[in-house]
């Protein structure tokens, strides 16, 4: 990958030392946008194309999973061991590698007999739907403090710096265990049976709530270099707006930072949403849920260790592929960058 | 880069008629310097332009040449006000602008413009060529014959580039184009007058003179006036109608670019002038090396700035602080401030004037031994802050 990135990163980049001031350009008149020359980077680099590819198929998993599930035939709540006595008098799969044939094909739960391919279909959605949530509020959240901290600057950026401290030096893990039943308290009257939607909810709250501190350090670091360009000084001799500033001049040049940002935040949202199920504060059953697939699987792991191959090797290809892509983006925007 | 810049000399423009288009009184420009942990107090300010005057007439070309930080942009952007003044007043056509706020300012925004320093950050990466010229036009709603479209061709061809490249990104331009592409954003906005900070400094000497040489062509052909900010007299020699000198925050001298390059009184002048190059290497001329660094501007010394540095130097120029005037022997309109000023002449002297800062500081030693010392600390507590 890093080959062929590199061949193509001087692409962009001026002819500097004594040029002829009149030097003749290319012939073609419609010139590339640093965009474009972004895709076309993309394009070469086949690691970044793969992991896109993957990253896609999540992607459509997660919109889809309802449709490929009909399509498969199961659902993700029917106790199809117990119905069809799949699973032996202690609860395991009787079939060997938990439970896999031509009719389960990732296998059967241990315990209940759930599908484990709708389920994981299902949980895939679940999870992606709350940390995409999560990601989208928190990198929304954090570009509007950036530019605000960046562009206004004295005592707004002081004291919206300190505040961004001060949620950076909570303890995360602890801080969405100890928060996430609060807040579901705060809908929820204990007596009352809590609707799925009240806990997506606040999933997503609380990890949007401590989500948002780097992009928002990033997008500052970035407004206050930008805004010493002088293109904005050139902007503000013309009489613009801050509005316009802001969104014409300030905002395309860290849309490439936004992107990069929201590629490396999501796969990293997706695992602590996990770890929360995990954990036994994020999504409860019967819902199905990535993280709570690992859940049952750790109960099961000795027995049954095939529960935990599916969830364990979608999350891990996940991960990775995200995390790559998100460094081939990186490449593709900002050829300059030394890793 | 002298022979580069030595351009057909054009005929010395008699005294402009045009009124005044540009009046600055006093302008004084202090960066507070803060300190403290939460609640922060001022410790000192930058005086990085202290009471400067100066007029431009319409169509005029003024060039205000310094050494690097002596306050020179700061006064073009206090100028274009992206600088709030601390003090003094700016009159542009008479209408006192000098806190007027963005919407007051708006009929005459588009009337003073400014070319940058540095092609590079100059230009917005993310914008063509065509969005970059016609975005001004559009905030101030000037609305072309022809489309803006067929404006920026137009404008393109003026400044020498290709009226098809529209379409381009600013990346795809060399250093010298994007300069042109941004006096062309600044042309769009049909100026009366503009600031060009270095507009040649970052650019490669074969192409400085290109570039000057178009902005004087425009400056005959437009009528705009200018003000030419530069670090040598060389590069504004043949473009200015008159000249300002600047150190640390004030104004040395001024007058008509004779009376600069060839009657010169204040020794920074002359200092500055020996060490442009001349076009006429044979010409004999004297030799000034400027020795030691200048000051501090939290800290600037007292009396005449220049003091620290110049050979010529008394105990007045301590205590009192000269007053720019057109000193005897001067011109009209011819201003400098020093209490000793030169011969105006630039001719070769006897003996070179060598600033050895070990030398200086034995003669001063020998003077002013009790002063010397206070201010050294001074300034040493100066560079600590
Ligand atoms: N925003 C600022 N805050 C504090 N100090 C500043 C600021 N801008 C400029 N200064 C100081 O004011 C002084 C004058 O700066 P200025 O940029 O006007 O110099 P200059 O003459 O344009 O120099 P150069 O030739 O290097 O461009 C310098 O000492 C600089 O450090
Ligand atoms: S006033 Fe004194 S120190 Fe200042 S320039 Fe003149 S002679 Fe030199
Ligand atoms: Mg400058």
């Amino acid at each position: 990958m890093s080959s062929s990135t590199q061949a193509t990163a001087g692409n962009d980049q001026i002819p500097e030392g004594p040029s002829a001031d009149t030097a003749a350009v290319p012939l073609e008149i419609i010139g590339r946008s640093p965009r474009q020359l972004a895709w076309l980077r993309f394009k070469r680099d086949r690691t970044g194309v793969i992991c896109a590819g993957i990253v896609g198929a999540f992607i459509l998993i997660a919109i889809f999973a309802p449709l490929i599930c009909a399509l498969y035939g199961k659902n993700p709540y029917t106790l199809y061991g117990q119905n069809d006595n799949l699973l032996n008098s202690y609860g395991m799969p009787i079939k060997p590698n938990g439970g896999i044939d031509s009719n389960h094909w990732f296998g059967i739960e241990p315990g209940l007999g759930r599908d484990i391919f709708a389920l994981l279909m299902y949980g895939i959605r679940t999870s992606l739907g709350i940390s995409l949530c999560v990601t989208i509020l928190s990198v929304a959240l954090g570009v509007l403090v950036g530019l605000i901290q960046g562009y206004v600057g004295r005592k707004t950026d002081y004291f919206l710096g300190r505040l961004t401290d001060l949620m950076m030096s909570f303890p995360q893990q602890l801080f969405f265990i100890a928060f996430t039943p609060v807040v579901i308290a705060l809908f929820v009257k204990p007596t009352e049976q809590e609707p799925t939607y009240i806990r997506f909810f606040a999933l997503v709250l609380v990890q949007f709530f401590l989500g948002w501190m780097s992009v928002s350090r990033l997008v500052r670091s970035q407004v206050l270099s930008l805004r010493e360009r002088e293109f904005v000084e050139a902007a503000q001799l013309t009489g613009a707006s801050t509005w316009r500033i802001v969104s014409k001049e300030l905002l395309p040049n860290i849309g490439s930072t936004i992107l990069v940002q929201t590629t490396l935040l999501l796969p990293v949202n997706v695992t602590t949403e996990a770890g929360l199920s995990y954990l036994g504060v994020g999504m409860q059953d019967p819902t199905p849920d990535w993280g709570l697939m690992f859940q049952k699987a750790a109960e099961y792991y000795q027995s049954d260790i095939t529960y935990m191959f599916f969830p364990g090797i979608a999350m891990l290809i996940f991960v990775v592929a995200f995390n790559l892509l998100g460094d081939s983006v990186r490449d593709a925007l900002d050829p300059k960058t030394i890793r | 880069m002298s022979e580069q810049l030595s351009l057909a000399k054009p005929a010395l423009p008699s005294q402009r008629k045009g009124g005044p288009l540009l009046e600055v009184e006093g302008l004084t420009k202090h960066f507070p310097l803060r300190d403290g942990f939460l609640f922060k107090r001022q410790v000192g300010a930058v005086q990085a332009v202290d009471g400067v005057d100066f007029t431009i007439h319409e169509g005029e070309a003024l060039g205000l040449v310094g050494e690097s930080g002596c306050g020179k942009s700061t006064t073009g952007r206090l100028v274009t006000r992206l600088l709030e003044p601390t003090a003094g007043q700016i009159l542009y056509q008479g209408h006192n602008i000098t806190h007027t706020d963005r919407k007051h300012l708006a009929p005459i925004r588009s009337q003073i413009q400014m070319i940058f320093q540095d092609p590079y950050a100059s230009l917005n990466p993310r914008q063509t060529v065509g969005t970059i010229i016609t975005g001004p036009m559009e905030i101030n709603h000037i609305q072309p014959p022809g489309g803006h479209e067929k404006r920026v061709r137009e404008l393109l061809e003026t400044v020498g580039l290709n009226p098809e490249h529209y379409n381009r990104f600013p990346h795809e331009f060399s250093g010298g184009q994007r300069q042109r592409i941004g006096i062309a954003r600044a042309l769009g906005m049909q100026p009366k007058l503009i600031i060009a900070d270095e507009p040649v400094s970052a650019l490669d000497v074969s192409i400085q003179a290109q570039v000057v040489n178009l902005l004087q062509k425009l400056q005959h052909e437009l009528g705009i006036a200018f003000l030419f900010i530069a670090h040598d007299l060389a590069i504004v020699r043949h473009f200015s109608h008159r000249v300002a000198v600047m150190y640390l925050g004030k104004i040395m001298e001024i007058g008509n670019r004779t009376d600069i390059y060839e009657t010169p009184r204040h020794p920074y002048t002359h200092a500055l002038l020996s060490a442009a190059p001349e076009a006429n290497p044979d010409d004999e001329q004297e030799r000034i090396r400027l020795a030691g660094d200048v000051p501090s501007p939290i800290n600037p010394p007292t009396g005449c700035r220049f003091r620290t540095r110049c050979w010529k130097a008394q105990q007045k120029c301590t205590t009192e602080e000269p007053p720019l005037l057109q000193i005897a022997g001067n011109n009209t309109g011819h201003l400098t401030a020093c209490h000793y000023p030169q011969d105006p002449t630039t001719a070769a002297r006897d003996e070179d004037v060598v600033l050895d800062p070990a030398l200086a500081a034995l003669e001063q030693n020998a003077q002013e031994s009790a002063e010397e010392s206070a201010e050294e600390s001074a300034e040493g507590s100066a560079e600590e802050q």
